[in-house]
């Protein structure tokens, strides 16, 4: 377990090194997400309080796409998939580290998303906040296994919006429910449910997506 | 070690391989020759594990941590440097006294002064011999080498030959290559794709 660990620690701190050289997926998804609430403040002037709530998942979940559609760009530009998934370790450790390193730059993102929200919308609540960091864990969970499978095939811009969004979409359902009840708690629940389920289920068949 | 019978590869309705039938004993060296698009990559890949096959059989009788593949790409991240991608390696492999072993090859491959560099800065032949240090790093008991001498320069031949006449004694290759005269005094088994 050590050893995996470890393993998934090494490949992580090379994808945030990655980022760190290159800065190509952090900086799109700032300003992204900015651009994107900025646009709902505008396109729905006045009506915006009452949507607000879901107009925040939206914007998470379209930034959070954004990043993953890079997450395997390196391994695939550069064909180091190979080398990686013929390395002994347990393949699952490249998802596990690319799950790291996407909720790092979702959280890095949504450090600038959320307050620039409670700016233009009128602040977060508490419960808000746990379903975003829940959210996040579900959406990186889901996302690398789907960014994984995607960069393995052709047309894989278009590929991973429609195989993402729809599993996105009780994501969606439990955040912006954790937000407008007076008992987040069931939400949250949900959400972490989600997370536990799909992690599993991601952590488990990582290792068929990447061989053939 | 290596045993494929009416081994048999397709992508789509492509056909790639029909019916290969290969035994290459452990401590062989199979090279592998053909025109381009003959199958000579994808053979290796199977071998690698990195394809399954369509039809047929193929054993490979060695561990996934012990293959040393070699493919067209040197499967190195261009934003790390040679240090960083192959402490990266090192550490996924499990390589004893990994620090002393990077600095022998990347001496041995005259990449040492260029260590702290970019990969992306590198030229192809100065990828390919990090490419090679990368295979080697594990002292894989199966080496599969896709045109290893691509993009070599007169000094990178000779390197890459005094290590597969170290090499070919004690490990089991496999290597695609154009230029078969090359490997002549090592091949002890050939396969030819038409």
């Amino acid at each position: 377990m050590t050893g995996y660990l470890r393993d998934a620690a090494a490949l992580a701190r090379k994808d945030l090194l990655l980022e760190l050289r290159g800065r190509e997926t952090l900086p799109s998804m700032a300003l992204f997400v900015v651009a994107t609430l900025v646009a709902f403040r505008f396109a729905l002037a006045g009506e915006a309080e009452a949507a607000s709530e879901g107009l925040l998942w939206v914007a998470i979940v379209f930034t959070a796409l954004l990043g993953l559609g890079r997450a395997f760009v390196p391994e695939r530009e550069q064909g180091v998939l190979d080398g990686l998934v013929l390395a002994p370790c347990d393949r699952s450790a490249i998802w596990l580290a690319k799950v790291v390193a996407t909720f790092a730059f979702l959280v890095l993102v949504e450090a600038i998303a959320l307050p620039a929200f409670a700016l233009f919308f009128g602040g977060v609540g508490a419960a808000t906040l746990a379903a975003v960091l829940l959210a996040n864990v579900g959406i990186c969970a889901v996302g690398c296994l789907l960014a994984a499978m995607a960069a393995a095939g052709r047309a894989r811009e278009l590929l991973l919006p429609l195989l993402f969004l729809p599993l996105a979409i009780p994501i969606v359902a439990g955040g912006v429910g954790a937000g407008v009840t007076d008992d987040p708690g069931r939400y949250l629940g949900f959400l972490g449910l989600y997370d536990a389920i799909f992690a599993i289920l991601a952590w488990a068949s990582f290792e068929y997506v990447v061989t053939e | 070690m290596i045993h494929a019978r009416r081994l048999s590869k397709r992508f789509g309705n492509k056909r790639v391989l029909d019916g290969v039938d290969l035994e290459l004993p452990r401590g062989g060296f199979l090279t592998v020759t053909g025109p381009n698009g003959s199958g000579k990559t994808t053979l290796l890949r199977l071998c690698a594990g990195l394809l399954a096959p369509t039809r047929g059989e193929l054993r490979v009788e060695v561990e996934r941590g012990r293959i040393g593949f070699l493919g067209h790409e040197p499967l190195v991240y261009r934003e790390l440097t040679a240090l960083e991608n192959l402490e990266l390696y090192g550490r996924l492999y499990r390589v004893p006294e990994r620090r002393e072993r990077i600095g022998m090859l990347l001496g041995r491959f005259d990449l040492w002064e260029a260590r702290r560099e970019r990969a992306g800065s590198y030229s192809r032949g100065m990828l390919q011999r990090l490419a090679l240090c990368r295979v080697l790093l594990h002292e894989p008991d199966l080496l599969l080498l896709d045109e290893p001498f691509n993009a070599l320069d007169a000094g990178g031949v000779a390197l890459l030959e005094n290590e597969l006449a170290e090499l070919a004694p004690s490990r089991t290759f496999v290597v695609a290559t154009h230029d078969p005269a090359r490997l002549e005094r090592f091949t002890s088994a050939s396969h030819a794709f038409a």
